[in-house]
């Protein structure tokens, strides 16, 4: 793109805990199709990190490729970006958060990119439980290769062209919790309402936070028949729940009756939405979160919301017992044993 | 075969699976401690037990580290192979086997000797617990060559205490093992034999090592903390040698660990975290051998163009596809200097010796790091698991990290926009940024699409092209970082060019020794590195032939000399050997001569490499 975003803020635009406004938080323009589900994801992106007060420059942002690999240029422009290869983002995001732990690590991928090409990186990084974000922007077709079927479009849902998906659908979050993800959400991009504070819990949390974002695509599969248009997803969506995770400061307690909902205001300000919870839901049970997902699926709903989330396993550094020090903060001296040590090496070869 | 003292080669014929190994090289080891050049070569299958192995140990007072055909003395303890062993032994030779059973009489030979020992009945004898007794078998026929070719017992006690350290019950067992099969043979031969060991003190302070282990210990000391790999042979012995240094060498003293290790779930996957932390800032590098380097190349192709530093240990086997798992080869030049698609090249470090796996391994990250590129070190099964008699592992302690042009949060407050692709010192190296650096200067979109200075998405072809010529004009200053070719020149002007890299270097080097006695002068260039440096250029330019010794069927480092330096095809002249065994100092010898007098070959008329 040649054109630029006008720089002109509001002298009175709110100020987040660190004194930033929204604009700190955002990107480049956009060139993706107008109407396009990922760029409100990636607004709600920059909401989150706004809300959270984030430091821009501390997140890095990986993705795959794909229209959705394309958005991290156009959230978090402070923020380091690699753009990397097809179904791979899981691994480059796994090496950058070895060399640094104290990083916020964003990876963003679609349906191609992890349901496909890259479904053994999405399955390696959920069982290694590292420590970011991972948002697949979930359209079930390939938008730059001019509307394929992907493997997440539900069996029997019409293309653009008209020919019906014959395959069964995979399903990402089912299969997330399935293998053990620790934080697993579903949502909408046209639901910034859910979206916002399921990112900032996934954030806050501990491990690998999963979130699943049905984003339609309007230019190839937004049409009648498809199962991702946004019409369809409007009428077939039901919510569970959100919960937040934020660690630290005292715990937030909230109360309400089973089949009601209730907003909660969170340490910084931002407010979170708490629908209800059916009476045979529990977060915090596998078996609860993947009965709903299939039961929902039967009815041919879309459950939104956050369905698994558990903060007791281990992430990888805890696993691997990584010391505390960034690993690319590490000095020469700390990483060179020195001569002394290697005349013994020697020795032992003698 | 008369009375030739430190020249021989003994091969130990066993079955995989059966600790012999240990046994094998406790031989090899005392030939070491005796001050004597030894070269142990493991021949083993791709099975994990049952199928056979074979151990190759030559002994050369001169020095020769090369393998080369012919068996002196056979051990064999393996009737799987027995045929095929017993063809293989030198006329005059010794056939050992274990005499437990009788010999099948298809198995004698005319012209070598037969020297039983009933090693199995000795150890059931001597023995209760059936896995010892396989074990200390092996011990038996230790003792046995102990007598016959004359080593030092007391360095063999001495080894077998060192080894089984403050477990005296099991130090007693070896020794009793040992005993018996010098007592056997004591009892039953003559010793020594024509042929044995006397003690020298030719090593100095060298040491055997196996060029694995050397490549682990210089990762650690080149600072990698971000190991990522896939398990596959010959490179797993990479990962686990680096693990242990680690462990030893990089704790914190609260037990922490100053490194991270993860096992990938694919080749694909490890390259893609070690682009990931060196673009983090970590020093990050992952081993594998020819499949997983072709699983890389996409990746490899991203580190090029995105400028991520990455540095790559292949291992080399012989190919293609799943090839010989098991065997050696020098075949992966091609698919290694040019991985990927589009216009990629690398930079490839050929150790020849496990000094220089260590030397080399720590120097690639600094290469990759200053050139902000893949440097892809070439080593081989033959180099990498196999003990070679190697100089000492030096470390300069006045040697700094050399982490390249990264800006720190003051510098970028000093510049005006940041440009990460910009060429501002004209070597076509630019500056790059760690993640997390300044709050408002110095992020950057990294990708594989092509952009602007400013790292800007863009296909605008003038910008484009701008970036693939800066990539030229970094790799022309590659050719001045990367080590030098080594080179000897002989002074008689009508000599002949032989150029070789890499395991091809003892045996190139024994061949220049064989060329020279037969009157053939000879001068010799030992590449270390591509892209190739001016020297390289100008060997190949100031000598009519040249003999490019390699291991791979289609001449890889010939067909790379004709593409850089537009020499003509025919001075090149392609020295090969690829069956999966490290080339000899003869083959190379013949394939010379024959070339150079198509009409005197004979396969006779060369002195055995010898002596």
């Amino acid at each position: 793109m040649s054109y630029l975003k006008p720089l002109f803020s509001h002298p009175k635009l709110p100020k987040n805990k660190l004194g930033y406004t929204l604009k700190e938080y955002e990107g480049s323009l956009s060139t993706l199709c107008a109407g396009c589900g990922h760029d409100s994801i990636s607004a709600a992106i920059v909401r989150a990190c706004f809300e959270l007060s984030i430091e821009p420059h501390l997140v890095a942002k990986i993705s795959g490729i794909g229209c959705s690999s394309k958005t991290p240029t156009y959230f978090l422009g402070n923020s380091h970006g690699f753009n990397s290869v097809h179904g791979r983002m899981p691994s480059v995001a796994t090496g950058a958060n070895m060399a640094n732990r104290d990083l916020v690590y964003f990876g963003v991928s679609g349906d191609g990119d992890s349901a496909s090409i890259g479904m053994g990186q999405f399955v390696h990084v959920i069982r290694r439980n590292l420590n970011m974000v991972y948002v697949v922007m979930n359209n079930g077709c390939y938008g730059l290769t001019k509307g394929q079927d992907s493997a997440t479009a539900d069996q029997g849902s019409k293309n653009k062209s008209g020919s019906i998906n014959p395959f069964q659908a995979i399903d990402l979050a089912s299969m997330a919790i399935e293998l053990g993800a620790s934080f697993v959400a579903q949502s909408f991009s046209g639901d910034k309402q859910q979206l916002i504070p399921l990112l900032k819990a996934a954030i806050k949390h501990p491990g690998f936070a999963f979130l699943n974002v049905i984003s339609p695509c309007v230019t190839f599969n937004n049409n009648p028949g498809s199962t991702k248009s946004y019409d369809y997803v409007r009428e077939h969506i039901d919510a569970t729940s959100a919960k937040d995770l934020v660690p630290g400061k005292n715990e937030i307690k909230i109360k309400y009756e089973a089949g009601m909902s209730t907003q909660v205001e969170m340490h910084d300000g931002s407010e979170i939405q708490l629908n209800k919870l059916a009476l045979d839901w529990d977060p915090e049970d596998r078996n609860s979160a993947v009965n709903a997902l299939q039961k929902a699926r039967a009815k041919d709903e879309i459950l939104t919301g956050l369905l698994y989330a558990n903060t007791d396993w281990n992430d990888l550094h805890r696993t691997l017992k990584t010391t505390k020090t960034p690993l690319n903060q590490l000095k020469e001296n700390e990483l060179c044993p020195g001569i002394k040590v290697l005349n013994q090496v020697n020795a032992s070869f003698r | 075969m008369n009375n030739r003292i430190n020249d021989f080669i003994v091969r130990f014929a066993n079955v995989n699976g059966t600790g012999s190994a240990s046994a094998n090289f406790l031989f090899a080891k005392t030939v070491f401690r005796m001050g004597i050049p030894v070269t142990p070569k493991n021949i083993f299958p791709s099975n994990i037990q049952g199928l056979p192995t074979w151990y190759e140990v030559r002994v050369s007072e001169k020095g020769y580290l090369g393998r080369r055909e012919g068996i002196d003395l056979l051990v064999c303890v393996n009737p799987q192979s027995m045929a095929k062993d017993v063809l293989s032994v030198n006329e005059g030779g010794y056939f050992i086997f274990d005499s437990t059973k009788k010999l099948n009489p298809e198995y004698r030979r005319e012209g070598i000797h037969y020297l039983g020992i009933p090693m199995m009945e000795m150890a059931n004898a001597a023995f209760d617990d059936p896995r010892k007794r396989q074990l200390l078998k092996n011990i038996i026929y230790v003792g046995a060559l102990a007598k016959l070719l004359a080593m030092d017992e007391s360095i063999i006690r001495q080894l077998i205490e060192e080894q089984f350290e403050g477990k005296k019950s099991l130090i007693e067992a070896n020794f009793k093992a040992l005993s018996l099969g010098i007592d056997y043979v004591e009892k039953h031969y003559e010793y020594p034999l024509s042929f044995k060991l006397e003690k020298r003190e030719l090593l100095g302070e060298k040491i055997l090592v196996d060029g694995n282990t050397a490549c682990g210990l210089g990762a650690v000391y080149g600072g990698a903390t971000v190991m990522a790999w896939y398990p596959i042979t010959p490179s797993t012995s990479v990962a686990e040698a680096y693990e242990n240094f680690c462990k030893q060498f990089r704790k914190t003293e609260g037990g922490e660990n100053n490194f991270a290790i993860v096992q990938a779930e694919d080749e694909l996957a490890a390259m893609g975290m070690v682009i990931g932390a060196n673009w983090n800032g970590a020093r990050a590098f992952t081993a594998t051998s020819g499949p997983g380097v072709s699983l890389m190349s996409e990746f490899l192709g991203l580190a090029y163009f995105a400028e991520v530093p990455a540095v790559l240990i292949d291992v080399q086997r012989a190919g293609p596809s799943t090839g010989m798992p098991t065997r050696t080869q020098q075949s992966d030049l091609l698919a290694a200097a040019f991985a990927s698609h589009g216009d990629t090249k690398h930079i490839l470090l050929l150790p020849a010796t496990p000094k220089e796996c260590f030397e080399m391994t720590a120097e690639s990250f600094d290469l990759a790091e200053q050139l902000q590129t893949p440097v892809i070190l070439l080593t081989d099964l033959d180099l990498g698991m196999n003990d070679h008699v190697s100089e000492p592992f030096e470390w300069d302690v006045k040697r700094k990290y050399k982490r390249g042009k990264v800006l720190t949060a003051e510098e970028l407050e000093g510049i005006g926009k940041f440009g990460r692709y910009l060429d501002s010192d004209g070597d076509g190296i630019p500056y790059r940024t760690y993640p997390g650096t300044h709050p408002t200067k110095g992020a950057f979109f990294t990708r594989g699409t092509s952009k602007d200075e400013y790292a800007a998405y863009t296909e605008d072809g003038a910008a484009y092209k701008r970036n693939m010529d800066r990539l030229t004009r970094k790799w022309e200053t590659v050719k001045k970082l990367v080590p030098k070719a080594e080179i000897s020149i002989s002074s008689k002007p009508e000599a002949i060019g032989l150029l070789f890299f890499g395991t091809s270097t003892f045996s190139s080097e024994e061949a220049k020794d064989l060329l020279n006695e037969e009157g053939i002068a000879v001068d010799s260039i030992r590449i270390r590195a591509f892209p190739f440096g001016k020297e390289v250029v100008d060997f190949v330019e100031s000598h009519a032939t040249i003999f490019v010794v390699e291991q791979n069927r289609d001449a890889q480092m010939r067909k790379m000399l004709i593409m850089e330096m537009d020499c003509l095809p025919k001075k090149l002249v392609p020295v090969l050997n690829y069956d999966g065994m490290p080339i000899t100092a003869d083959a190379i010898c013949q394939q010379i001569v024959q070339y150079l007098n198509p009409k005197r070959l004979s396969n006779h008329e060369l002195s055995k490499t010898a002596v």
